[in-house]
This record gives C-alpha cells, sequence and structure tokens, in this order.
C-alpha cells in the first residue's frame, strides 16, 4: 500500500515540476512579446521614408530622421568589429588549442569573465578617462574602442567554445599527415569552426549594436552626419533612443525615439535570426 | 624479410601511469602485421608512438628506442613533419577536412611536395584509385568529403595518407565504424596496399586479423605477450594467454 501511494505522489510532484517549468518558459517567451509588441505599438507611427533618410535635427525643427544615427551606429559597431575581432580570434585559439600553460591558460580564461561581467557604464568611464579627456573631444572612435571592449572577451570565449567542438581525431589526423600544428588550426580547425566563429562574432555585434552608457561618455551625439567619426561626437542610435524616448518634451521626438527603438530592434532580431539559421550546418556532420 | 621498424624496450606513460612495459616487436617490410589485445591493453598507444602523435599531449612520454630503417624515431633531431610523412595513419573514425574529396587529398600533397597544377591533378587521382575510391567519385571531385558515405570516407583518408608516398601505414580499427560491406573493401584494399606498404593494423576482429595480416602481436596488460606468423599464432599459440584471447575465452 506504502509503495503505491508513493508512486502516485512521484506523479504528482512530477507533474508539477514539469507545469512549473513550461510556466516559466512560456513567461521569458511572454516578455520578449511583450517587448516587442510595446515597441512596434509605440514605434511603427514614425516609421516613415523621411524618417529613415533624412538626418536629426535639434529641438524643434520638423522633419528630422534617424539617417544619421543609423550609419553613425553602423560605423561605431563595425569600427568596434575590427578592433575587437581578430586578437579575440587569436585569443580563443590560444585558449582552445595551446593548452601547455595551464597558469597562463586559466589566467587568461578568468579575466575573460570578469570583463565579461565587468558592467558597461564603467568601461565607458575608463575610455572616457583615456580617450576623451586627453584628446578634448569625443568621438565615434572612443565609442568603437568602447564596443571592442565589451566584444573582445565575448569573442574569446565563443571562439575557445566553438574551437573545442572540434573532433580531436580532425586535429590528429592533420597532424598525422605531417601538417604544422599552426596550419592545422588556422587551415583546418578554424575552417571547420567557421560556421561558429562567425556566430559568435555576429552574437557579439548584435549585443552592442544596443549598448548606450559606454557610448555617453564616447561618442556621444551629434544632430550632423557622422563624418567626424574620429574627431568629434557621432550620431547613433542608443543615444539618440535614451535623449529622444525619455528626455525629450516634444511629442513628436518622442514618437521618433520610439521609431529608433523599433529600427535597432529589427536589426538585432535580423542579425540573431541570420546566426540561427548560419548555425544549424555548423561543424559539417563532424 | 627486412625488418622495417623495430621496437627496443618501448614504454609509455600517461602521466605518472605507465601503460606500456618494454615492448619488442620487430614489424617486416611490405607485410601486414595485425595487433590484438583486449581493450585497454596498449594497442593504440603503442601505434602512436609510431608517429610521434601523441607528442600534441603535454604529459605524454614514450622512453625506449622506435627503430625505423634502423634510425631511432624517439630522437628529438628527428624531423617529426617528414616522419609523419613516411609514417601514414587511418583513425578509428574517418576523418576527411572540411573541403572537397579533391582538395582533401591535393591539400595533403601540396604540404610536402610543390608540384605544378596538371601533375597535382594525376596525383590526385591516382592516389583515389590506389584506395579504390576514383570510380565511385570521379564525378563528385568538388563535393565536400564529408558528402561521403562512411566507407567511402574512411578510403577518402587512405588515398590522403598514401597520397604523399608514404613507406607505413598504422591502421587504428579502421573498419570498427563501417559496415561490413565497406569492411571487405578496406579489407581487400590491404592486401592490395601490402605491396608497396608496410601496414599495421589495430583490430577486435580476430576473422579480419586471420584473414588481412602476414604477422601477429598480441597485446596484454601493456606487455607483448607473444607475436609471430598469424598462422601460426591463430592455430598453435605458445601462450596460454594467446589461446584463451583468441578462442574467445576473455576480452
Ligand atoms: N589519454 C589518456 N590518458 C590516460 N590514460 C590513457 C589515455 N589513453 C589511454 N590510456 C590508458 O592507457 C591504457 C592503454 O590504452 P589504449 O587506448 O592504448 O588501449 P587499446 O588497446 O587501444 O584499447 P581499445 O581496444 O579499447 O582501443 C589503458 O589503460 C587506458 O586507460
Ligand atoms: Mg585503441
Amino acid at each position: 500500500m506504502k509503495s503505491k501511494r508513493s508512486i502516485t505522489t512521484r506523479k504528482w510532484t512530477d507533474r508539477l515540476v514539469r507545469a512549473f517549468s513550461a510556466l516559466a518558459v512560456a513567461l521569458a517567451v511572454l516578455t520578449m512579446l511583450w517587448i516587442i509588441g510595446t515597441v512596434i505599438a509605440y514605434g511603427h507611427h514614425a516609421l516613415r521614408p523621411s524618417f529613415l533618410i533624412n538626418p536629426s535635427r535639434p529641438y524643434g525643427i520638423a522633419n528630422g530622421g534617424i539617417a544619421n544615427a543609423l550609419l553613425g551606429t553602423i560605423a561605431i559597431t563595425f569600427g568596434a568589429a575590427a578592433i575587437a575581432v581578430p586578437p579575440a580570434l587569436l585569443g580563443g585559439i590560444y585558449l582552445s588549442e595551446y593548452k601547455d600553460n595551464r597558469a597562463i591558460t586559466s589566467v587568461l580564461r578568468f579575466s575573460a569573465t570578469v570583463m565579461m561581467g565587468m558592467p558597461s557604464v564603467i568601461i565607458g568611464l575608463f575610455v572616457y578617462m583615456i580617450m576623451v579627456v586627453p584628446s578634448g573631444h569625443f568621438s565615434g572612435l572612443a565609442g568603437s574602442v568602447a564596443l571592442a571592449i565589451i566584444m573582445y572577451p565575448v569573442i574569446m570565449r565563443s571562439t575557445e567554445d566553438m574551437l573545442g567542438m572540434v573532433p580531436y581525431t580532425l586535429r590528429e589526423s592533420a597532424l598525422a599527415l605531417g601538417m604544422t600544428r599552426t596550419r592545422t588550426t588556422l587551415r583546418i580547425i578554424s575552417f571547420a569552426a567557421r560556421k561558429g566563429l562567425l556566430t559568435g562574432v555576429l552574437l557579439a555585434l548584435a549585443r552592442v549594436s544596443g549598448e548606450t552608457a559606454p557610448l555617453l561618455f564616447t561618442a556621444l551625439f551629434a544632430d550632423s552626419w557622422p563624418t567626424n567619426y574620429f574627431g568629434g561626437p557621432t550620431a547613433n542610435m542608443p543615444v539618440l533612443i535614451t535623449e529622444y524616448a525619455t528626455n525629450s518634451p516634444f511629442a513628436e521626438m518622442h514618437q521618433a525615439g520610439w521609431g529608433a527603438a523599433l529600427v535597432v530592434m529589427m536589426l538585432v532580431l535580423t542579425i540573431n535570426i541570420a546566426t540561427r539559421l548560419l548555425f544549424r550546418g555548423q561543424n559539417d556532420g563532424h | 624479410m627486412a625488418t622495417k621498424i623495430s621496437a627496443r624496450n618501448l614504454s609509455f606513460f600517461y602521466g605518472s601511469h605507465q601503460a606500456l612495459f618494454d615492448n619488442c616487436l620487430d614489424i617486416e617490410e611490405r607485410r601486414v602485421t595485425a595487433v590484438i589485445g583486449p581493450s585497454g591493453c596498449g594497442k593504440s598507444t603503442h601505434l602512436r608512438i609510431y608517429n610521434r602523435i601523441f607528442e600534441l599531449y603535454r604529459d605524454q612520454r614514450a622512453s625506449g628506442e622506435l627503430l625505423i630503417d634502423g634510425v631511432n624515431i624517439l630522437d628529438p633531431q628527428i624531423d617529426v613533419l617528414e616522419l609523419r610523412r613516411k609514417v601514414g595513419m587511418i583513425f578509428q573514425k574517418p576523418t576527411p577536412f572540411p573541403m572537397s574529396v579533391f582538395e582533401n587529398i591535393a591539400y595533403a600533397l601540396k604540404l610536402h611536395f610543390k608540384l605544378p597544377r596538371k601533375e597535382l591533378q594525376q596525383r590526385v587521382e591516382q592516389a583515389l584509385r590506389a584506395a579504390s575510391l576514383w570510380d565511385e567519385v570521379k564525378d563528385k571531385l568538388k563535393n565536400s568529403g564529408l558528402a561521403l558515405s562512411g566507407g567511402q570516407q574512411q578510403r577518402l583518408c587512405i588515398a590522403r595518407a598514401i597520397a604523399v608516398e608514404p613507406e607505413i601505414l598504422l591502421m587504428d580499427e579502421p573498419t570498427s565504424a563501417i559496415d561490413p560491406v565497406a569492411t571487405l573493401k578496406i579489407e581487400e584494399l590491404m592486401l592490395d596496399l601490402k605491396e608497396k606498404y608496410t601496414i599495421v593494423v589495430v583490430t577486435h576482429n580476430m576473422q579480419q586479423a586471420a584473414r588481412v595480416s602476414d604477422n601477429t602481436a598480441f597485446f596484454f596488460k601493456g606487455h607483448i605477450i607473444e607475436d609471430g606468423p598469424t598462422a601460426r599464432i591463430f592455430t598453435n599459440p605458445k601462450q596460454k594467454k594467446t589461446e584463451e584471447y583468441i578462442t574467445g575465452r576473455f576480452g
């Protein structure tokens, strides 16, 4: 009798746990849908062609757009990628392929983890101190440097993970043919993991393209085209959104802020979906 | 019969764990030598010394001598890249590179030889023919090597290994991940290949050892218990352990 009851209890516990887990997942999905819905609801009014083509205009001037901020964000993000991606890939390769010094590897890995948890506002402040203050001006480049610092450990760790997924026998069979260690790593292992590596880079790009705090201290903002990337404040989407959607007293700018938020959200979602499709074929069937 | 490989008091260590103990073994040139023994007895470990592939791992170490054509290849002065060209290796799981069938072989060739395009193509074809794969892949040379069947992938790996003109082929359970028909093809291939190459094959399959090998070495717990002509080992083993193993009483 006793054992029978305990079976029923177990069954009910099992059902309960399952129900709550499902609920938790549903909550996460609902939150996402709610956010997307809200941004669309508030932002879609702004999406007129002129909004996407015109640069932003100072307070009170009609027909402002976001084109300069969009270009600025692209410049700042790609600038960050240009700075961070090559060394981050190399760092990831070192962590994954050259395990000969455990002490160095574990220090590197730990510091990457610390850097991933570093609040982005602190990174912004840091770049402000080392670039903006000495040069006497804000710049898009300083924004890129801040975002690069954020991307770096993320890409390094994803590279390490992706290379780690390539089976060891592939390394061995390359070496067994008389291939050097370097060539094996760069030509065979990185190539086998190429989709995963690209995915890591894209996800890091998507992640930093909406970072606001570091840009407030570095790129700041300007109602002009981002021609002054190296030497002056540079328009960008996150700062535009912050300023317009919350700090502005004008209804039109308020709406523009939400419109800009919608554009950023769609870009990030696109990158994420593209990455997902890309990652499907990871590892070439290994 | 000439001796191609000669292990002299070969021991092997994984960190502080000793896996091989004073192995002594002579391997004849242009013959197939089967390495048999229960799981974990050190067959792979022994084979992986021949091309020094174990050096990829920091805490692995071999001691003693391994002579190939009379030269101790464990000598640090030896050029391992050249050693590995001479001593090819086929693994249990096929490992084509993530590139086309053609490039899989061409890439290996380009590592060791500077060849004009025309000759490169000829050598790729030769290698594929030698691995009896040419007829099956000649129309899909541009397809990914990973798109072939398991048995074809394994023969691609064999073609890749023989393309660089080795003298020795090491095969560690080359057919254990492959279906019986493909296995038969690879066994036939081994009999062809021994005209030119010295082959050492690890196998768990006693029938396979009997079918393909001229000589057999029986490993047990890191020791070589017995070695000699396959026919004698299988019909008239000197050691009790050998007899017990080949009659399937353990392992
Ligand atoms: N990477 C390793 N680190 C530590 N010990 C190892 C390692 N690889 C193998 N060994 C040990 O060395 C011994 C021999 O292993 P080995 O792989 O050579 O056996 P094997 O005869 O090839 O077995 P199998 O037939 O299962 O492939 C075993 O005791 C094994 O546990
Ligand atoms: Mg083995």
